[in-house]
Parts: structure tokens; C-alpha cells; sequence
């Protein structure tokens, strides 16, 4: 029974994710659909940043490639020869459907992370970091200046909203199930072993390079899922759609949530999902002079952060998932047992 | 098209850019050096500066000058306060928790200034004196041009000598090496590392004062890509070095105006892509910069 | 002059300093040995501030100092000169005792301990405008000891002077030391060099696993089968 029910929640999450794409309005359809990319991107973030130790600046960069990806492949062929002429004729005559789409998205994220990690993980700490927000520098710069593939400053408008609940939440629930089921295996204590201490897991024989590389690029590949669902949602994407601000959202939703837990991360996306949605109200109540008070979320969430680092540095979640917390409060009233170090105990959904 | 008078004001526009990138990432790397801190919010700090140089501006009961003079002591103040707050309580933890809260800083700093004084973009009217334009050695060049070159001289000369021969510079150059080390001198390191936090703050604030002089204008972010492009100077000069810092700073300067000056126009837009490639290769081939070997163990 | 009461030390969960209680006495030469890792640094490193205690307390002249801020600790008189020299490379010699007087007021006092180190170190004196980062082990030391003297120890923490040095240059730090105590310096000397330090200190305490497990005048100790045993070679 018990291995059935990581099999019944996906059930129960997809039949409600249908029910509310049948039932709600266009409004909450659009936040629940944000909400499951969110969890994308934060689970995503999270491999590399929390469970790898590499602190990644760069979902920008890869759900832009999954949007510019899924948007040019998608578009109808009388669309494309208006709109981006100067496309080569085999871009240009064909459309495919969204899920192939995204997918030949996802191979050009995980080409490019693997082509860019080549050299880039060679840096630690901040070092990375900041190579990785070049990396979204330049891919911005690229999407500006080449109009031909991406219309530069004007973007692409007019794509299919291909992106409904079900397809959210479909990818969504596949990014968490795949991750998890990395990071709670070998490979995954191989990543926290590399993230906790270099030399010893090199010591043990861990493929300290490769086990970092690998979480990279299955980084990107999830992040450019998100973009390519992004891209679908909103229907027109332009370069500066995927820029630091975005980036710095993921990374909030990544630290607030804690940043070695999966299910912080789904918690961070949530939080940050909601807090805009419920501060616009405020933005516009608190108008200044006529003027919405724009900039208000984003200070909130700038100060959340802050209060993170200082007071809670490992997040909402620390390193535990939902599992730990909920078996944590039904041992209230036993002896309390030792907790078995992250990575050690089998987990199970 | 390239006449000398044409090869002449590229220039002059790249000692411009070479000498406010140079005062940014001087501040950048006096601060690496000593905490081992990017400091995200450092390019904010030029924004600041120019808000604060704008308002001096257009309060007319204040002389020009006081534009300049007044940001460096408000952003010294605020630079103080942000370590004082926000990284010195963090003194210890690992160095990404540092460089997520400076991310934090930052977007505070900047949405703070959205939230506060919109987006919409302020023009800066400068002085006349500023804007007449003058012969320099048969160069016709704008006063402000000449004004930012040899005003960053001025303070970069006079920072080398603070560094070089003060007391509280060599306690900042000690805390560089080895910050248990120099308190057990007896030396206060946190009235040192306010110091230096001060310094390069205030740098930061004239060089924000004079972007916004050069381009005329002022918007919450404009403190952004150009401390992002401070730090890819600091780390080509050698991050942790002054020196390198002001030789990144107009190696950059150069760098980036002469490609677009000499690029044709499909290329000069990828302008900022060619300065973070920059970055990409020096980082990767020779992290240490041009005069940098600056990883000294921190006992 | 410098009493230690009970004094718990952690590294994370690591108990380095299980309750040790020491006393040195204004004038003392007093020696801290053991064997690696026994906690002699961190002894030292808890007395200066570097490390804070999680009990116990630490009393220099009878003031309470337990808690204090590093710089502070070193303004009353304690200094630290740590182990491995750690002299500031990039810095000249000069600017190093420069640096480690800078924060006393009196000019007379800080010009006249200068003299004082160049006379000790004359070969500080001939090379005081060079980086220390080119100076020999033997001179680092010397160096390191130099910038201690210059802070106005009235009790100094030697951490291991002689580690990696060769044996005519740990002599005449040795005979430095000595001559130190005629100034009216106090000493606190933790060496790994037991015999050297327990003929040069007028008493000892030996550091085991973080606990004192002997301690007394540093002839009796000489002469304890345990401990000739252990550190003196038999």
C-alpha cells in the first residue's frame, strides 16, 4: 500500500489540477499555473544552489532558452514568416507540438549547460556566481541583438497559450519526482557529500566534477521547462522577461524555503507566488500621488531574505523535507530519538 | 569616419569610462580584500550618490560643488550602516550567505528607490561651467569630461597615499592579509573595516555623481550594470589589488568604448555581451587577475 | 597576575578544553607543554579572545577579561604572539611594528620599545624596510616576537617560538625570552620543545587531551618519570 502512495498524490494533484482548469476562473488559473512554475524553477535552483553547493545565478539564462526555444518551434509557419522573417526555411516552414517543443528545449539547455559547465564549474563559492550571471548577461544581450531569431527588444507575441493546469502541473510533478528521486539516492549523497566537504568526498571516490556537472545540467534542463511553460503563458516573451530580477525571485524562493529541502523549495515558490498577488492590492492601495507604490513586493521580499540570513539562515525547512517535520511533531511525546543525518535514512514520499 | 578628432574623443570617452569604472571597482576590491566579500550592493551605491547629488542640485540654496562633496559623506554613512546591519553578523558564515544577502541589499536599495521615486528617469542639469567645452592640447573636449579624469586621479593618487602611509590604511592593508592576526595588534578591526567600508562607498558616490553628469540622467538601477562591469575590472586588475582596480578600471574603459567605436553597428550592440565574455575568459585562464596573486591564507 | 578558572573550549561539537585551571604569577616564566593537539593553541587562543569559552572564567589582574573584545584584551597588557609567526608578508617590517604599536598613545613609550626591539633583533633593524614576506623563519619569528614587544606586553603568550626553526636560532630566541623576563615582561610559553622550555620556565603545566594532567615547578617536572617518559624522551 505504502509504495502506492507517491502514485496516489500525483493522482490526487493532477485531478485537481484538472478540476481547477475546468472550474476556476482565468485569474486563479493564472496563479495556480505560476505557482507550479515556480516550483519548477526553485526545485530546479535548489539542486545545483542547496544540495550540490554550487550557488548558480543562472535560471535566467536557461528558462530563456526553453521560452525562446518552445516559442520559435511552436509558431505557426504564416505567424513566423511575419513576424521573424529572416528565419532560416527549416525553422521557418515548421510547427511543433508544445510537448516536443519543450522537450528539444530542455536538449538545448542541457547542451549549453554542459558546453558552459565544461569551464564554468572549474569556479567555486562566489566566483561562480558571478560567472553565472554573465552567462545570463550575455545570453540577454544575444536575444537583444539577434533579431532575426528573436526580434530582439520586441520579442515574440501572438504564441499559443499552450499552457494550462495540466500541463503545469504535469512538469511540475515531474521535476519534484525526478529530483527527488536524485537527490535521495546515492548520487544525491554523492552531490551533498561534494557540497559538505570536497576533498573528503574525493577522498571517498565520489566523481567530484561529474556529480556537479550532472546536477547543473539537469538544472537547466528543468528551467528551461519552466520557461518554455512560461513563455506559453503569457503568450509574448522579450529578453528583458528573463532578467536579474527574475533570477533573484528563484533565489529568494531557493533561501527563504531552506536550501537543502525540496519540499522548502515548493514551500519558497508558494510563498513567493501568493505574496506579489496579495502585495498588488496593497501596491495600488497605498498609490502615492496617484501612483501605485510599485516595488513594494519587491522590497518585501528583499527584506524577507535579509531576515532569513540573519535570524534563520537555513530557511523555513533547514534540510528537511515535509516527511521529517510531520514524523517530528507525532514524536511529541517520545524519548527524542537521534535524527538520522541527511542522506542516511531512506526516504519515501 | 575614423579622423582623429574621431579617434580622439573615443578617447576621451574611454578615460571617462575607464576612471568611474576605476573608482567603482577600487571600492569593490578594497572591500574583497578585506572581508572576501562581493559586495552586490556596491553599484547601488552610485545611484544613491546621484539621487543625493540631484536633490543638492535642485535645492538651489546650495553651491554646485556641494553636489559633489555632500553624496560621499551621506553613501559613507549608509555604506557603514549596511555593513553594520546587514554583513557583519554574518562575519564567519559561509561566503555565499554573504553574497545572498548583498543580493538582498541591493534589490532593497533599488526597489526602495522605485517604490520611493518611481522609475520615470530624473535629468541632471549640470552647471554652465560644465557643459562648455574647451581645447585640451588641441582636443576639443566638454569641461565635465576633463572634470571626471582628473578628479579620479586626485582620489585614486590620494587613496594610494591613505593606504600607503596612514595608520588606519596599513591596519586596512593588515585586515587584508589576515584579520585575527591584525587584532591581536591591538588593532580595532571594526572601526577598520567601517573605515573601509566608508571609503568605498564614497568612491562609489562621486562615481555615481559623475555617471550621471556625463549621460544626464538618474533612475533607480542605473548603479546596477555598471557595478557589475566594477567587478569585472576589479577581477581583470586582480581582485583584492588597488592597483589592479585602477588599471582593470580603464583597461575595461578602453575595452569597451574602442569596440564600439570600431566594431560595425550588427556587432557595437553586443557591447555588454564582450565585457562579461571578458570576464568568462580571465576568470577561467587567469583567475588571478593581471596583478593579482592575492590569496593569502586568513588564519 | 593571570588566573584560569574551569575554562570549557568547543570547535562545533568538539571539546578542546575540558575545565583547565592555570595561574601565572607577575615575573613568572611559566610553560604550557604537550603533545600535538592537546590544546595548547587553543589555551592561548581563548586567552586572547580569539576563541570564546563556553564556561569558566579568565582573570588578568584581577579584572574579569573572559569576554572582552580581542583589541581590548591586548590594550590591558595581554599579548598574543600566535604560532607559524604569521607576519603581515605584504607589509615592511617596520610598518608590522608599527602597526602593533599603533594602538598605544604614549610616543615616548612606543619610540623608546622600538629601540628596544632593534636592539634585541638587530637584524630586524638592517632589513626594516623590506616586505617580512622575504625575511627568513628564524627572522619572522624574531619579527613576530618584535611586534608583540611593541603592543606593551606586560604578559606575553609565546605559541611555539621554536617550531621550524633551526637550533642556533631557537638559542637566541631562547636567550630573548630571558632577557625579556629582565625587562619585566611576564611569559606564558607553549612549546612543543619540552626540555628547552622546561629548563628556561620557572614552572609548568602539561596539556593532555585537553585536561592539565600535571603541573609545578619546571625542575620537578624535569625530573618525573611520567613525564621524561612521555616528552623528554625517557
Amino acid at each position: 500500500m505504502k509504495r502506492f502512495l507517491p502514485f496516489l498524490w500525483m493522482a490526487a494533484v493532477m485531478g485537481t489540477a484538472g478540476l481547477a482548469q475546468v472550474l476556476l476562473n482565468d485569474y486563479y488559473q493564472r496563479v495556480l499555473a505560476v505557482l507550479a512554475i515556480n516550483v519548477i524553477l526553485a526545485v530546479s535552483l535548489n539542486l545545483t544552489n542547496g544540495f550540490s553547493g554550487d550557488f548558480s545565478l543562472g535560471p535566467a539564462a536557461f528558462m530563456a532558452i526553453g521560452a525562446y526555444t518552445s516559442a520559435i518551434l511552436t509558431l505557426p509557419a504564416q505567424t513566423k514568416a511575419i513576424a521573424l522573417p529572416d528565419l532560416p526555411p527549416w525553422l521557418g516552414q515548421i510547427a511543433l507540438p508544445f510537448p516536443v517543443a519543450t522537450l528539444l528545449g530542455c536538449v538545448l539547455a542541457g547542451l549549453v549547460a554542459f558546453v558552459v559547465g565544461l569551464p564554468v564549474l572549474r569556479l567555486r563559492g562566489h566566483y561562480l556566481a558571478v560567472a553565472t550571471l554573465g552567462l545570463m548577461v550575455i545570453l540577454q544581450v544575444v536575444a537583444l541583438n539577434w533579431q532575426a531569431l528573436t526580434r530582439g527588444a520586441r520579442g515574440i507575441s501572438g504564441l499559443p497559450p499552450f499552457t494550462n493546469l495540466l500541463w503545469a502541473y504535469g512538469w511540475m510533478l515531474i521535476t519534484v519526482l525526478v529530483i527527488w528521486r536524485i537527490v535521495y539516492s546515492p548520487l544525491g549523497r554523492a552531490m551533498m557529500a561534494v557540497r559538505e566537504d570536497e576533498l573528503a568526498a574525493a577522498c571517498r571516490g565520489v566523481r567530484v566534477f561529474r556529480t556537479r556537472l550532472f546536477a547543473f545540467v539537469t538544472s537547466a534542463i528543468f528551467t528551461s521547462v519552466a520557461g518554455a511553460l512560461w513563455a506559453h503563458l503569457i503568450t509574448a516573451i522579450t529578453p528583458s522577461s528573463f532578467s536579474f530580477l527574475l533570477t533573484f525571485n528563484v533565489v529568494a524562493m531557493v533561501v527563504i524555503g531552506g536550501m537543502g529541502s525540496i519540499s522548502g523549495s515548493v514551500l519558497g515558490a508558494a510563498l513567493m507566488t501568493l505574496l506579489p498577488e496579495l502585495l498588488r492590492r496593497v501596491e495600488t492601495a497605498l498609490a502615492i500621488g496617484g501612483q501605485p507604490l510599485y516595488g513594494l513586493s519587491q522590497v518585501v521580499v528583499a527584506m524577507l531574505m535579509l531576515a532569513v540570513m540573519l535570524f534563520r539562515p537555513q530557511g523555513l525547512m533547514g534540510q528537511r523535507e515535509i516527511g521529517d517535520v510531520i514524523a517530528l511533531l507525532l514524536r511529541r511525546d517520545r524519548p527524542t530519538q537521534p535524527v538520522a543525518p541527511v542522506g542516511e535514512a531512506r526516504r519515501t514520499a | 569616419m575614423f579622423t582623429p578628432s574621431y579617434l580622439a574623443q573615443q578617447i576621451v570617452n574611454a578615460l571617462n569610462m575607464g576612471s568611474i569604472y576605476a573608482l567603482v571597482a577600487i571600492g569593490l576590491t578594497v572591500v574583497y580584500g578585506i572581508l572576501r566579500l562581493i559586495n552586490f550592493a556596491h553599484g547601488d551605491m552610485m545611484t544613491v550618490g546621484a539621487y543625493v547629488a540631484l536633490a543638492v542640485l535642485t535645492s538651489l540654496a546650495l553651491p554646485a560643488w556641494a553636489a559633489l562633496v555632500i553624496p560621499i559623506f551621506v553613501v559613507a554613512a549608509v555604506g557603514v550602516l549596511i555593513e553594520r546591519f546587514a554583513y557583519r553578523p554574518l562575519r564567519g558564515a559561509p561566503e555565499v550567505a554573504m553574497l545572498i544577502t548583498s543580493l538582498a541589499v541591493s534589490s532593497l536599495i533599488e526597489n526602495g528607490a522605485l517604490m520611493t521615486l518611481t522609475a520615470q528617469p530624473r535629468p541632471v542639469r549640470l552647471p554652465a561651467e560644465l557643459t562648455q567645452r574647451v581645447d585640451v592640447l588641441g582636443i576639443n573636449i566638454a569641461v565635465m569630461d576633463a572634470v571626471i579624469v582628473v578628479l579620479a586621479l586626485v582620489l585614486m593618487v590620494g587613496l594610494s597615499l591613505f593606504v600607503r602611509y596612514t595608520a588606519i590604511g596599513i591596519a586596512m592593508r593588515a585586515c587584508s592579509e589576515n584579520v585575527r592576526v591584525t587584532q591581536l595588534m591591538g588593532v580595532d578591526v571594526n572601526r577598520v573595516i567601517a573605515t573601509a567600508f566608508a571609503i568605498s562607498a564614497g568612491l562609489a558616490a562621486v562615481a555615481g555623481v559623475l555617471w550621471s553628469g556625463k549621460f544626464g540622467l538618474v533612475d533607480p538601477f542605473m548603479g546596477f550594470v555598471p557595478g557589475l562591469k566594477a567587478f569585472v575590472a576589479a577581477v581583470i586588475g586582480g581582485i583584492g589589488n588597488i592597483a589592479g582596480a585602477m588599471l582593470g578600471g580603464y583597461l575595461l574603459g578602453f575595452a569597451e568604448v574602442f569596440f564600439v567605436a570600431f566594431m560595425p553597428s550588427e556587432i557595437s550592440g553586443y557591447r555588454d555581451a564582450f565585457v562579461f565574455a571578458l570576464l568568462l575568459v580571465v576568470l577561467l585562464l587567469r583567475p588571478t587577475g593581471l596583478l593579482g596573486a592575492h590569496e593569502a591564507s586568513r588564519a | 597576575m593571570l588566573t584560569v578558572q574551569d575554562l570549557h573550549v568547543y570547535y562545533g561539537r568538539i571539546h578542546a578544553l575540558r575545565g583547565i585551571s592555570l595561574e601565572v604569577k607577575t615575573g613568572e616564566i611559566v610553560a604550557l607543554i604537550g603533545s600535538n593537539g592537546a590544546g595548547k593553541t587553543t589555551t592561548l587562543a581563548a586567552l586572547s579572545g580569539l576563541l570564546r569559552p563556553r564556561s569558566g572564567v579568565i582573570y588578568f589582574e584581577e579584572k574579569n577579561i573572559t569576554h572582552l573584545p580581542v583589541h581590548q584584551i591586548v590594550r590591558l597588557g595581554v599579548v598574543h604572539c600566535p604560532e607559524g609567526r604569521q607576519v603581515f608578508a605584504r607589509l615592511s617590517v617596520a610598518e608590522n611594528l608599527q602597526l602593533a604599536g599603533a594602538h598605544r598613545s604614549e610616543r615616548a613609550a612606543r619610540m623608546r620599545d622600538l629601540q628596544r626591539v632593534y636592539e634585541l633583533f638587530p637584524i630586524l633593524a638592517q632589513r626594516r624596510n623590506q616586505y617580512a614576506g622575504t625575511l627568513s623563519g628564524g627572522e619572522q619569528q624574531m619579527l613576530a616576537i618584535g611586534r608583540a614587544l611593541m603592543s606593551g606586553p606586560r604578559l606575553l603568550l609565546l605559541d611555539e617560538p621554536s617550531l621550524g626553526l633551526a637550533p642556533m636560532i631557537v638559542e637566541s630566541i631562547f636567550r630573548v625570552i630571558e632577557a625579556l623576563r629582565r625587562d619585566g615582561v611576564t611569559v606564558l610559553l607553549v612549546e612543543q620543545n619540552a626540555y628547552r622550555a622546561l629548563q628556561l620556565a620557572d614552572r609548568a603545566y602539561v596539556l593532555e587531551t585537553g585536561c592539565i594532567k600535571i603541573h609545578g615547578p619546571a625542575r620537578e617536572l624535569m625530573d618525573n618519570s611520567a613525564v621524561r617518559a612521555a616528552y623528554l624522551g625517557g
